[in-house]
């Protein structure tokens, strides 16, 4: 497979990127063993789920989810890494609709990990400072298209900056406020790697803007509503549930990593090989 | 145990410096360059007149049990009693039982026993006679069993011209409250001029974008009468109850006007874990650092410089956490006396009880400190709770050398080593607070056997080479 046709390749040197100047300038609450076990972990338990599901190795999208754990999950004790390893990676196995993953292993885990207490995200932890080289980077994985799916990350970021800007014109707070609340680490990592996770989006472009809202509607009522924290995962862990109806009301085949845009733009002719 | 501890030495030593740092707040002239003076959270005094008010550090302790938030609030006023009045967004009218005043002295307590604290050892004898008699241990720099050095109701009605509604009115201690709600911020500065709350035009939109989230206000007076009786000489902590999903404190009204940087200590006491902030950046300050033993003469200017440093690194931008540790009675040695259950319980702790010499149920005390001003926080703090039951303390570690005899062989190894550690503390000293080095190098005093700087050897030549 040609190195640059694959948008994981992409992801994953941006992740890696991240989490090194993370730990090294952000002092972000997880260690080297953490890093080295999250990694470890994802890919012995992707490993022995190909081999239990009589499937191909594929170690590109464990990475991006082992990398993205490692970004996002902290924990009291290291012996609840693999834990989250194994409830991100099982799921894409375990939970199938039409032979199709309907969570994003990352999110699936941490919200997994918060709502059984055993672990907790940190949405500060970004800062200011690297919100602008992170964007720079995201988009141009846009520009490039070395991103997948497109689509889904620019309708929801639409939705989404709708939605803070509304809400603050609506209650007089001054523009600083949602300008503040833009900058985000952790919004533009959920922008551009989860919810853009093409094996668990619905598979046409209108359903993906009807997910995308749904998303960002629910995310906004959960943390301005609700005031809970971290409402994005928790959206779309909910949200995603309704993939398969998505894709039952607008049809379209399933994503191919090799293939990204013949799937893009229609449905795609084969089923999915990978993970 | 008395009932009002004395503050710890370190809250003693910060004293100064906060007086320093926050006296402007005192002067933050909430209104225009009228005498109208900010607190540095939630509200603010609003004074009648000039007066010399004097706020010297804001501390809150925010207890919180999945909704239900206890928040109590300390303050330094000391100026005319009679021009003391606050005002603070809640999210849910407080009734009179939830509201109450409370003993200094749990406050207090907390920010001692919270406080970054110096730990302080001193090195054995180097040419011990016969054995040595201080054995040392491996692990003794990280234990943190250190020797440490710190010690009515009024019916409710509607203002018609300005939509101001009171919702309640009632004295607790020494406070006169309303609990207010309005339609229109404008109308509400009207009304609270008009009732001699001097209400800076400036703080018209922040109120508006409170008014549209439904929040009411919590509007507190010195009841003089009250003051009186209480025998008090200081005005005690105003406490609040109230259960709400939002988890946050309203910065924003105290930030009005500030010409000078606002410092904050917020205390949490939840069930569960480490409390941090999600809509700033959270970062521990550094900890277990040595530095030079002469620092302890003036950890206050070390701490207060360090801090500034922080800040000033990461743009001023970050909230600072300064100790988070599991609730208990047993540390040994402690910073300062335990907390103990009824100051717990006084603070909106009400799931702790003791048994066995121990708290029953216990929870988590996070300690943090942020410097602020409304440029770089332009939200007021969002909390979270987390499962991080993982412990941390600032802690400044300084070891006093062996000042006897080091002629023995031991000895001289030993003030190699020492030279070269106390170099190092130098540069940490250096590293944390940005002082100057040469002025630090200068202050580490004489050694009674200094080392002779001896030449590096030569490097060892290998017996082959010799035949030649």
């Amino acid at each position: 497979m040609n190195l640059l046709s694959d948008p994981r390749h992409y992801q994953i040197t941006c992740l890696s990127t991240l989490l090194l100047y993370g730990t090294i300038s952000l002092d972000f609450e997880v260690s080297p063993p953490q890093i080295l076990l999250t990694l470890l972990s994802v890919q012995v338990i992707q490993y022995l789920c190909c081999r239990l599901w009589r499937q191909p190795f594929e170690w590109r999208s464990a990475m991006i989810s082992g990398l993205s754990l490692c970004l996002l999950l902290r924990v009291n004790t290291l012996a609840l890494v693999p834990v989250a390893a194994l409830i991100a990676i099982g799921s894409k196995f375990v939970i199938r609709v039409n032979g199709q993953h309907i969570f994003n292993p990352t999110c699936l885990a941490l919200v997994a990990m918060i709502g059984l207490d055993l672990g907790w995200v940190s949405p500060g932890q970004w800062g200011n400072g690297v919100w602008l080289a992170f964007a720079v980077a995201c988009l141009g994985g846009m520009v490039t298209g070395k991103a997948a799916r497109r689509d889904i990350t620019v309708a929801f970021l639409a939705f989404w900056l709708i939605g803070l800007f509304g809400r603050s014109w609506w209650i007089y707070e001054p523009m600083t406020i949602p300008l503040h609340r833009v900058q985000s680490g952790a919004l533009l990592l959920f922008s551009f790697f989860m919810i853009s996770d093409p094996r668990a989006t619905p598979n046409t472009r209108a359903g993906r803007v009807l997910f995308a809202a749904i998303v960002a509607g629910v995310a906004w009522y959960i943390q301005f509503k609700l005031f809970r924290t971290n409402a994005l995962l928790w959206s779309l862990a909910g949200i995603s549930m309704l993939t398969p109806l998505i894709n039952r009301l607008f049809g379209g085949g399933a994503y191919r990593w090799d293939r990204p845009v013949v799937s893009d733009t229609g449905p795609a002719l084969t089923p999915a090989l990978s993970n | 145990m008395s009932e009002n501890p004395p503050p710890s030495l370190y809250a003693r030593l910060l004293d100064a410096s906060r007086r320093r740092t926050l006296m402007p707040i005192a002067l933050l002239a909430l209104g225009l360059g009228l005498a109208q003076q900010a607190w540095a959270f939630c509200g603010f005094y609003v004074a009648q007149a000039s007066s010399s008010l004097f706020n010297e550090s804001s501390q809150v302790v925010l207890a919180r049990d999945g909704e239900q938030t206890t928040l109590t609030m300390a303050n330094d006023y000391k100026g005319n009693l009679s021009e003391f009045s606050i005002v603070i967004p809640v999210p849910v009218p407080v009734k009179k039982t939830d509201v109450r005043v409370v003993d200094k002295g749990a406050i207090d307590r907390v920010d001692a026993y919270s406080a970054p604290r110096m730990a302080e050892y001193h090195d054995p004898d180097p040419c011990p006679e016969p054995a040595p008699r201080y054995p040392m241990s491996a692990g003794y720099a990280s234990r943190p069993s250190a020797m440490m050095m710190d010690r009515s109701v009024m019916a409710e009605e509607k203002d018609e011209a300005t939509g101001v509604r009171i919702l309640d009115s009632y004295t607790v201690g020494e406070y006169d409250i309303l609990i207010l709600s309005a339609e229109d911020s404008g109308g509400l500065v009207v009304w609270l001029n008009r009732e001699g709350y001097k209400m800076p035009e400036r703080a018209t939109p922040i109120l508006q974008s409170y008014i549209a989230q439904k929040m009411t206000f919590f509007v507190a007076k010195v009841n003089l009468k009250e003051k009186r009786d209480s025998g008090s000489s200081f005005l005690r902590p105003l406490q609040v109850s109230y259960k709400s999903p939002k988890f946050m404190l309203p910065i924003r009204l105290g930030m009005l006007n500030a010409e000078e940087t606002q410092d904050l200590f917020v205390y949490t006491l939840t069930k569960r874990g480490r409390v941090e902030t999600t809509n700033y950046r959270t970062v521990k300050i550094p900890t277990d650092a040595e530095i030079p033993p002469w620092v302890s003469k003036e950890f206050s200017a070390f701490y207060t410089d360090m801090f500034s440093r922080l800040v000033e690194r990461d743009g001023m931008s970050g909230v600072y956490t300064e100790y988070g540790w599991p609730l208990t009675i047993a540390c040994d040695p402690c910073s300062a006396d335990p907390i103990t259950v009824t100051e717990l319980q006084s603070l909106g702790v009400p799931w702790v009880t003791e048994q066995y010499g121990n708290y029953q149920q216990g929870g988590y005390l996070t300690r943090l400190h942020v410097r602020y001003d409304l440029d770089h926080f332009p939200e007021d703090l969002v909390f979270q709770e987390t499962a991080d039951q993982q412990t941390f303390q600032g802690r400044y570690v300084i070891r006093h050398p062996f000042n006897g005899d080091t002629s023995c062989s031991d000895g001289r190894t030993y003030e190699k080593q020492l030279a070269a550690r106390q170099e190092k503390e130098a540069q940490t000293l250096g590293a944390l607070t940005g002082w100057d080095m040469g002025a630090i190098r200068r202050r580490t005093p004489a050694r009674a056997n200094p080392v002779k700087p001896t030449p590096p050897p030569p490097p060892a030549t290998p017996e082959f080479w010799r035949w030649e």
